[in-house]
């Protein structure tokens, strides 16, 4: 038993992020004319401004034994998906060895395969089949998936005509009947109705209490609080700390405020090419006067203030704002490529977002900071610091959709339609 | 402890390739049969669009082979000729062209799971031999039609089908994966479908090209080195027996292009595949 069954050493993975390329794949063309470029002029290999390389995983060394249910936890963009599609085979690493004993089935997306002409009962077989399960296994278990799911009665509809949340049930149940020795799941439990989640939450501490092991990703710290034992905190492609789930926790709740404390002009965490720099996010009235807090379905502005190099006027500027709610879950963007304001000739170094009714529930918000300048990444900076929003009344009635019936508010009216 | 033992390197020759490849065969069975059955779902005609296309070029083929006068055996019934050579031919075409694609319209799966990612393409050519299966009812029912029966060497034609199988996956393999990093091949495949249709002896015979006087020799040996003539000329001795003359250094060439087609296309496969779901 103290062998362990997942064993990491020096685990690395290199990307390289392609700024000026708006196409999502290479085309010969470009390929060709860089070649000639390439020729013509030999130093543009040599600075290349358009590639970037960046490590996703920097150096990772950690080791599971068998039946440790291991919750993965770190920021967005540290890194975690990539050792879990590392762990699944999907993509190779840079550097590093990977072993692994025992079989292996990794979740990282609810429905992988599924196809919408098929009816649920050949999904089921054709998922299962992709999930790595064998004819026989399947048939074993069909009853099961088909309990479990609670789409009976639609068996043989095909998928395309069923709610998102049958969807996700029949899928999910699929996958809950996996019996693999190792079961990788990624962020997918964000998806369903919290019923619907406990349930498989359940299931999987079930397979878990068989010997198997889990390696669980999720932003739901609550989720990874439940079902883990362990802990890893990777904090920038790199192991910040394993250990007790409870301690890494702690640990990783604890750096969340504390990065958050640092001024935003010093972070580290950021990538771009610098042309612009962020430097600090303030909230205001409509007066300018400094605020807390937003309130919720009142005005509101967001001062972002920031550096251009050398203070250079710039073209062709592009911001966007993100917000995330408490799971690190995206819930709203603003963005001035799509209220078609794009800044050219740009000379300051203070911006305003102005929120007319800010639409948000009381609570803590966290933000990304992007920019961009002549399309390559000037300066970015994920979870840059929260913003609070205050309890507030949004219709003007003195009411509120009761906790649970979401998160932001759309103004409405109800109208009855004489017959 | 299990038996299962995983070792995750860069750049290293995985030894397990094709016993991993062996133990997804059930996930090669359910991608085949999913694309047949996805296919001629909400089709008001369904499985008779396999018929339909072989049917138009069979006799679009045999009028353009009518109206140039291109030399047939004698005895042989012209659309029996053609069909011989347009069902190969189909069967080559669709599954270089579905093979090619198949990776980017499979992307979700590779981007998600691991398999070995040879499956994708072998299942789609697996779809087709289907089809072609069922196109041969129109060979059947035209011999039936011009009376026609068919030489015992009909008998070796599984030989030849495996010929053609070898050279569609073979290049749809390649293009396949030059398909995920640069997509200028989706615009590239109809063309070479388009152009190999009028290369490859479909509404003429290759004795015209072969006995012509005016042909240079170095066009000839050209013609020879697409692999689909062999098939081709292979398929129809089967059928017409004594009355087809196989040429049988063009065969020769023809089988071992196909055969090398098929190595380097495994090769080139095998070495992008690892950075497939990166580029995707």
């Amino acid at each position: 038993m103290s062998n362990p069954v997942i064993k990491v050493e020096n685990l690395s993975k290199k990307y390289i992020l392609k700024h000026k390329n708006s196409e999502p794949y290479t085309a010969l063309r470009d390929v060709i004319s860089n070649k000639v470029k390439t020729i013509a002029n030999s130093k543009s290999q040599i600075l290349n401004p358009k590639s970037e390389e960046f490590w996703a995983l920097n150096d990772v060394s950690f080791e599971i034994k068998q039946g440790d249910r291991v919750g993965i936890i770190g920021r967005n963009g540290a890194g975690k998906s990539t050792l879990l599609k590392i762990l699944s085979r999907i993509v190779t690493p840079t550097k590093g060895r990977i072993t692994i004993e025992g079989r292996v089935a990794s979740l990282l997306e609810v429905g992988t395969g599924f196809h919408q002409e098929l009816s649920g009962r050949e999904n089921i077989f054709l998922n299962g089949s992709i999930l790595g399960m064998n004819k026989n296994e399947i048939k074993k278990k069909f009853d099961e998936i088909v309990d479990f799911s609670g789409v009976e009665k639609f068996l043989d509809t095909p998928v395309k005509r069923y709610s998102s949340g049958m969807y996700v049930r029949l899928a999910f149940s699929i996958a809950a009947h996996l019996e693999p020795d190792i079961l990788i799941v990624d962020e997918v439990l964000a998806v369903g109705d919290a019923d619907f989640q406990k349930k498989c939450l359940g299931k999987m501490k079930d397979v878990s209490g068989q010997g198997r092991t889990v390696l669980f990703v999720s932003h739901n710290i609550a989720a990874v609080q439940n079902l883990c034992d362990k802990g890893i905190y990777l904090k920038q492609g790199k192991v910040q700390m394993i250990g007790n789930v409870e301690a890494v926790l702690s640990s990783y709740l604890k750096a969340s405020s504390e990065i958050q404390q640092i001024d935003l002009a010093d972070r580290k965490d950021r990538s771009g090419n610098g042309i612009i720099h962020f430097v600090s996010v303030e909230v205001k009235n409509e007066n300018n006067i400094p605020m807390k807090s937003l309130q919720c379905g009142k005005f509101g502005k967001i001062r972002i203030n920031f550096n251009r190099k050398n203070n250079m006027p710039l073209n062709n500027v592009h911001f966007a704002f993100g917000i995330n709610d408490e799971y690190g879950q995206r819930i709203a963007q603003f963005n001035n490529e799509i209220t078609n304001q794009l800044f050219s000739d740009l000379r300051v170094d203070t911006i305003d977002i102005i929120i007319n009714k800010v639409p948000f529930r009381q609570g803590i918000y966290s933000f990304v900071l992007f920019a961009t300048v002549n399309n390559e990444i000037a300066d970015w900076i994920q979870d840059a610091g929260t913003f609070e929003v205050e309890a507030g009344d949004f219709y003007n009635t003195g009411k509120l959709p009761p906790d649970g019936q979401g998160n932001i508010f759309i103004e409405h009216s109800f109208q009855l339609i004489q017959p | 402890m299990s038996k299962h033992r995983i070792v995750i390197e860069p750049d290293t020759e995985d030894s397990n390739y094709w016993k991993d490849l062996w133990n997804f065969r059930g996930l090669f069975y359910f991608l085949a049969w999913r694309d047949i059955l996805v296919r001629y779902k909400q089709t008001a005609i369904g499985v008779l669009w396999s018929l339909l296309r072989p049917v138009l070029t069979i006799t679009v083929m045999a009028f353009i082979g009518w109206l140039f006068k291109s030399n047939i055996p004698g005895g042989v019934p012209r659309l029996v000729f053609v069909a011989a050579a347009t069902l190969p031919w189909t069967f080559f075409s669709t599954s270089f062209s579905e093979a090619s694609n198949s990776l980017i319209a499979n992307s979700n799966l590779l981007t998600k799971v691991y398999f070995p990612r040879l499956i994708v393409p072998a299942s789609t050519v697996i779809v087709c031999l289907v089809d072609f299966f069922i196109s041969l009812v129109i060979l059947i029912v035209l011999m039936i039609f011009c009376k026609f029966i068919p030489d015992i060497k009909i008998l070796l034609l599984p030989l030849f089908l495996l010929l053609a199988l070898v050279t569609s996956l073979g290049t749809g393999l390649y293009v396949a994966s030059l398909n995920v990093k640069y997509r200028d091949f989706r615009y590239i495949v109809p063309f070479i479908v388009q152009f190999g249709l009028y290369a490859s002896p479909i509404a003429f015979s290759s004795n015209d090209i072969y006995s012509n006087q005016s042909i240079p020799k170095i066009l000839k040996i050209i013609y020879s080195l697409n692999p689909m003539v062999g098939v081709i000329d292979g398929f129809r001795w089967c059928v017409f027996g004594g009355n087809i003359s196989m040429n049988l250094t063009g065969f020769i060439i023809s089988i071992f292009i196909s055969i090398l087609f098929l190595g380097f296309g495994i090769w080139y496969f095998r070495r992008m595949e690892k950075s497939f779901a990166d580029v995707i």
